[in-house]
């Protein structure tokens, strides 16, 4: 395979304004993220800003509900287009009882949603791969109909984790795709001293199974192309890997200081290919958004925003107890 | 082979002696007959000559100590001759001859008695066995490792002590009569022995209940003081309200209303709810009321009703039925018989009338509370004419007793505690 | 009843828990038509096929990283690494993601999940084949650590760690594979639950807790000081995490006398932990100090016999360390 650039737009105006208006909803939660840290008022933010088009075009190219997610700390934008609420956000980056993730236990963007067929995923990367082989190996087994998407940064493909999950998923034929979010930049190491291939989908070959890149600024795109891979997974044809080229608009994570390793200017050229502006402008071009409707869409989400963050700024914290349990399946506390 | 200095027993009801003076010190020589050591007995003083020629060797009892007659005092040998070690002495037989009549069950058995550094290493589980049997543990001799005492010494020494002594017959005071007709002598001399009754064992619940009760008359002043009150309105109410609260789940009992109206009457009187200290006497801010429970021939136990003066009375006798139900099935738990600040005793369950219960200790009162009997009372009234005119009724009586810890509460506070609870099952409503 | 192996009793309950329950299934290297290295699944591929008795690449990390997913999504996964000396590749999975799956998710997501591996010397084995690793897992709340020393037990526990819904970390003594045979009930189906200690010898002097290989040597020095007049209780932990507290406990409170025994080495192994809730819970029993008789602080089992013997404990220095503590 190789790079896609072809694109067919196939989706309704609907499909296609949801579509935005999780990337808009992802960007203006991610932004208040960051200003609540600068404030001293969150200890940890880490940052989906410049992800968003990449990962709501795979999102929509999903069974939603019936398919499965394992995904990395990235991947708001996801969360959101499967039903995480913003206030379920802002109480998982407050640290308050009753976010749905871990019930406080995890460092924010540790994703857990049940509900929503989402798996719990923890820090150390690239253990998540396994998972979703095992995942797929499970539905394998059943028979039944549902596939697994995954996702990495491209650092994380560094891992022997990495391979041996795709490398299962390639022997057994399993019904995952392997997303990768290449952004460059695995915290301060550039892609270039993370691999010897030019394109992370350039591995799959050595392992046996369809790599593809695309251009991971276009949702369209990506949804094309994610689509075609979840029908060959769903059609008992194996996995693939498909590599999305983002830019991480941000430093690594709250914690990080990107001016020591990258120039200013590099940033400032990101931004001119900021993919939720890009995807407005695509919109208001095909006559799908008009501007009345996107300046609602931008105070629908700041409403949604302050509203999730004066919520989750009252919500209370867990009490100390909260900290022994579950550690065992039976000590599980219902209701 | 060293040779034993024993004290002597210098009497037929001689048991022991005190040493009141050394004459000889250690490595002093010293020779036969030569006198070694003052004694002093409840009626002589004298001096114990020594038995052989040689050096002493170590001398096991201090100045104005007491042991028993049979116990070695020193040794004798001779000078270098390797003293023996605090573990390989062992038990020996006394050299006195018991008496006829003592008991076979208390043989005269001297031991080395060890200084405490002697001892050596003392184990946890030794220290705590000694603690809890109140062992001098030099009295214990030593088979493990350097004669150190191991938990199987202890046991082993437990399992030797006769564990209830009966008292040699000059430990009971005779009847001090001198020369008493020789018919009585000689009737009393053919009358046979009594025949042996039975003997039941001592299960724990017995142990305890003794000991808490010899412990709490040897602790408190015991006072006891009489009321009576006139239950009609109690009786009414639990008429009325029986079936409503047995809907509830609840049975009714007086216990309740006793509980309520002690109470009421802790409420007001504080002192009746403390506890004698060395610092002070403590003033309880719960009102822990505890109600005994008979078990039958199994003895009693007390459960406590936390903080009863937060609960309605529904709420109480809730508590009540609940408690002497696990009571008695024995499912309570260790944290709900302990904690009490006040108990009632309620021994008209069993018929009597009326009685002088035991403090349960710490507390500083128990009410007692008898059988409920239809008795003839006089109740005063006025006449017609503002004259005061008595007559005859029959009226539901009950008698209340309170003994209380004189140390803490003088009759006139018990009193009037007591006259509150009275008023309180009176002026029910 | 029927006399069978240690091993035999690990076949049959495998074999009974994948008929039983469709989710079960094994994966593994070498556990399909070859029925494991040790053929402790022979005949199972040909059973079940070669769908539910997996053969896995040659990387320990997916063998527990794939089985985590599977149990996620609601199958229950035998994972077998070949040797516990080969376990380390997947600690990351297993501490990392298996144990603290349940805790980090509030309960959302569990793995019910074993890992068996055989772990242990006495075999030739060299470093790498004879480790003993019980003590790293020990350590790791969310886990469950079982070793069976018996057939009864080893078929027993893996049936009842098969159901356990939480990841159980499940060490089997190789040496007695075959060498250990026993008695099992035949038509009945047998669970031992986890969590429970057994007290295999019971007696009043000493107490001695082992497991694996060495409870067997245990019991055999319990019969050879008996005749010296030294009555030894000896307890098969069974269960190391969760360790049945109350009947280590119990028993000594009963003797005062602890010793612990097992073949990995001394320094920050399982007796540690054991003695320490001794040291704590139970030190106004105690007559004596607790001891440990352990493999000693070399970096591993080495090859040649008489090196492999020094490092072995068995009977008679089991007898030895028994006497020496119950002079004390």
């Amino acid at each position: 395979m190789g790079v896609r650039q072809d694109l067919q737009v196939e989706l309704s105006q609907e499909t296609l304004l949801e579509m935005y208006w999780y990337m808009v909803l992802s960007r203006r939660l991610d932004e208040r993220a960051w200003v609540l840290h600068r404030q001293g008022k969150v200890a940890f933010h880490i940052s989906a800003i410049g992800h968003e088009a990449a990962q709501v075009g795979a999102t929509f190219a999903l069974r939603r509900g019936q398919d499965w997610l394992v995904p990395y700390y990235r991947d708001l934008a996801m969360l959101l287009a499967l039903g995480l609420t913003p206030l379920e956000f802002m109480l998982g980056l407050m640290g308050k009882q009753g976010e749905p993730s871990s019930g406080a236990r995890q460092m924010p963007s540790h994703w857990s949603l049940r509900r929503a067929n989402v798996v719990s995923h923890s820090s150390p990367v690239a253990t998540q791969s396994c998972h979703a082989s095992g995942i797929g190996l499970g539905i394998k087994m059943r028979g039944d109909q549902a596939v697994v998407l995954t996702t990495i940064g491209e650092g994380a493909t560094s891992q022997g984790e990495w391979y041996e999950a795709v490398n299962w998923a390639a022997v057994h034929r399993l019904p995952v795709i392997f997303m990768v979010e290449n952004n460059s930049y695995a915290i301060s190491v550039r892609k270039e001293l993370q691999m010897a291939v030019a394109q992370v989908a350039d591995k799959a070959a050595g392992l046996g199974l369809p790599g593809i890149t695309v251009d991971g600024l276009d949702p369209l795109l990506v949804h094309a192309v994610m689509s075609e891979a979840v029908a060959r997974a769903r059609a008992g044809d194996g996995p693939t890997v498909v590599e999305t080229t983002v830019h991480r608009m941000t430093p690594h994570s709250s914690d990080d200081d990107d001016r020591s390793y990258r120039p200013r200017q590099e940033v400032e050229a990101m931004k001119a290919q900021d993919p939720v502006a890009g995807f407005r402008d695509r919109l208001l071009m095909l006559g799908a958004l008009n501007h009345q409707a996107e300046e609602q869409i931008q105070a629908r989400a700041k409403q949604e925003v302050d509203q999730a963050v004066a919520l989750a700024v009252q919500a209370p914290y867990p009490g100390p107890e909260q900290g022994g349990f579950p550690v065992y399946a039976e000590d599980i506390r219902h209701g | 082979m060293p040779v034993e200095v024993i004290m002597p027993q210098l009497g037929e009801s001689i048991v022991e002696g005190t040493v009141t003076k050394w004459l000889k010190q250690v490595d002093e020589p010293v020779r036969e007959f030569e006198p070694l050591v003052e004694i002093n007995t409840d009626k002589v003083d004298t001096e114990v000559p020594s038995p052989a020629n040689g050096t002493i060797l170590a001398r096991f009892v201090e100045e104005g100590q007491t042991v028993k007659a049979g116990t070695v005092l020193a040794l004798i040998g001779e000078p270098g001759e390797p003293r023996p070690e605090p573990g390989d002495g062992g038990m020996r037989q006394a050299v006195a001859e018991p008496s006829p009549a003592e008991p076979q069950a208390m043989p005269q058995r001297p031991v080395s008695a060890r200084k405490r550094e002697d001892l050596g290493f003392i184990s946890p589980v030794v220290a705590k066995m000694a603690a809890e049997h109140g062992l001098d543990l030099s009295q214990v001799p030593g088979t493990g490792q350097a004669g150190r005492i191991t938990k199987k010494d202890v046991l082993a020494f437990l399992e030797s002590r006769p564990t209830a002594a009966p008292p040699a017959p000059w430990e009971e005071p005779g009847l001090g009569e001198l020369f008493r007709p020789s018919e009585e002598l000689a009737g009393g001399a053919s009358k046979p022995a009594a025949a042996p009754g039975t003997i039941l064992p001592l299960d724990v619940v017995r142990r305890s209940i003794a000991d808490h009760m010899v412990r709490s008359k040897h602790t408190s002043a015991h006072v006891t003081t009489v009321m009576e009150a006139d239950l009609s309105r109690v009786i009414a109410h639990r008429q009325a309200h029986q079936e409503s609260f047995q809907r509830d789940g609840v049975s009714l009992t007086f216990t309740a209303y006793f509980v309520a109206a002690a109470v009421t009457a802790l409420k007001q009187v504080p002192l009746v709810n403390a506890s004698w200290s060395d610092q002070g006497i403590v003033l309880h801010r719960q009102v822990n009321v505890g109600v005994a429970v008979s078990l039958g021939d199994k003895g009693l136990i007390v459960p406590v009703i936390r903080e009863a003066d937060q609960l309605s009375l529904l709420a109480l006798a809730r508590s009540i039925n609940d408690l002497a139900e696990r009571a008695r099935s024995r499912k309570l738990r260790p944290e709900e018989v302990q904690g009490g600040t006040f108990t009632i005793t309620n021994h008209g369950t069993s018929g009597s009338l009326l009685a002088t219960p035991i403090i349960n200790q710490p507390q500083s009162a128990i009410l007692g509370v008898g059988v409920l009997q239809k008795r003839v009372v006089v109740v005063e009234g006025k006449g017609s004419a503002g004259e005061s005119v008595d007559s005859i009724a029959i009226r539901p009586m009950i008698y209340l007793t309170l003994t209380l810890d004189h140390r803490i509460l003088d009759g006139a506070i018990g009193d009037q505690f007591l006259g509150l609870v009275v008023q309180r099952l009176q002026q029910w409503s | 009843m029927a006399d069978i192996t240690l091993i035999e009793g690990l076949r049959q309950a495998m074999d009974e828990e994948l008929e039983r329950d469709e989710r079960v299934f094994i994966v593994g290297e070498d556990v399909g038509a070859r029925g494991g290295v040790f053929r402790a699944t022979m005949g199972l591929f040909e059973k079940y096929g070669a769908e539910r008795v997996i053969d896995s690449p040659l990387a320990e990390l997916s063998i527990v990283g794939v089985g985590i997913g599977a149990a996620l999504y609601g199958m229950h996964p035998i994972c077998e690494v070949q040797f516990a000396d080969f376990i380390y590749p997947a600690f990351n999975q297993i501490v990392s993601e298996a144990a603290k799956m349940c805790y980090r998710s509030a309960g959302e997501w569990t793995v019910p999940l074993v890992i068996r591996a055989p772990y242990g010397g006495g075999i030739g084995g060299g470093l790498y084949h004879s480790q003993s690793v019980e003590a790293f897992f020990a350590h790791v709340p969310g886990l469950k650590v079982v070793i069976p020393s018996t057939p009864y037990d080893a078929k027993g526990l893996l049936k009842s760690a098969v159901r356990d819904p939480n990841p159980v970390v499940f060490l089997e003594p190789k040496k007695g594979y075959r060498l250990i045979r026993g008695e099992v009930p035949e038509g009945e189906e047998l669970l031992v639950p986890l969590g429970s200690a057994r007290i295999s010898r019971e007696g009043r002097d000493l107490s001695l807790f082992a497991y694996g290989m060495m409870h067997h040597y245990a019991l055999q020095a319990a019969e050879q000081v008996a005749l010296e007049g030294i009555q030894v209780e000896v307890i098969d932990l069974r269960t190391l995490l969760p360790v049945d507290e109350q009947t280590v406990l119990a028993s000594v409170r009963k003797t005062g006398k602890a010793l612990i025994v097992h073949e990995d080495t001394l320094t920050g192994g399982y007796g540690a932990e054991i003695a320490a809730i001794l040291a704590e819970h139970a030190f106004t029993d105690l007559d004596g100090p607790v001891m440990r008789l352990a493999g000693p602080d070399v970096p591993a089992v080495p090859y040649s016999h008489p090196l492999q013997d020094w490092f072995m404990p068995d009977a008679e220095r089991i007898s030895q360390a028994i006497r020496k503590l119950a002079a004390f």
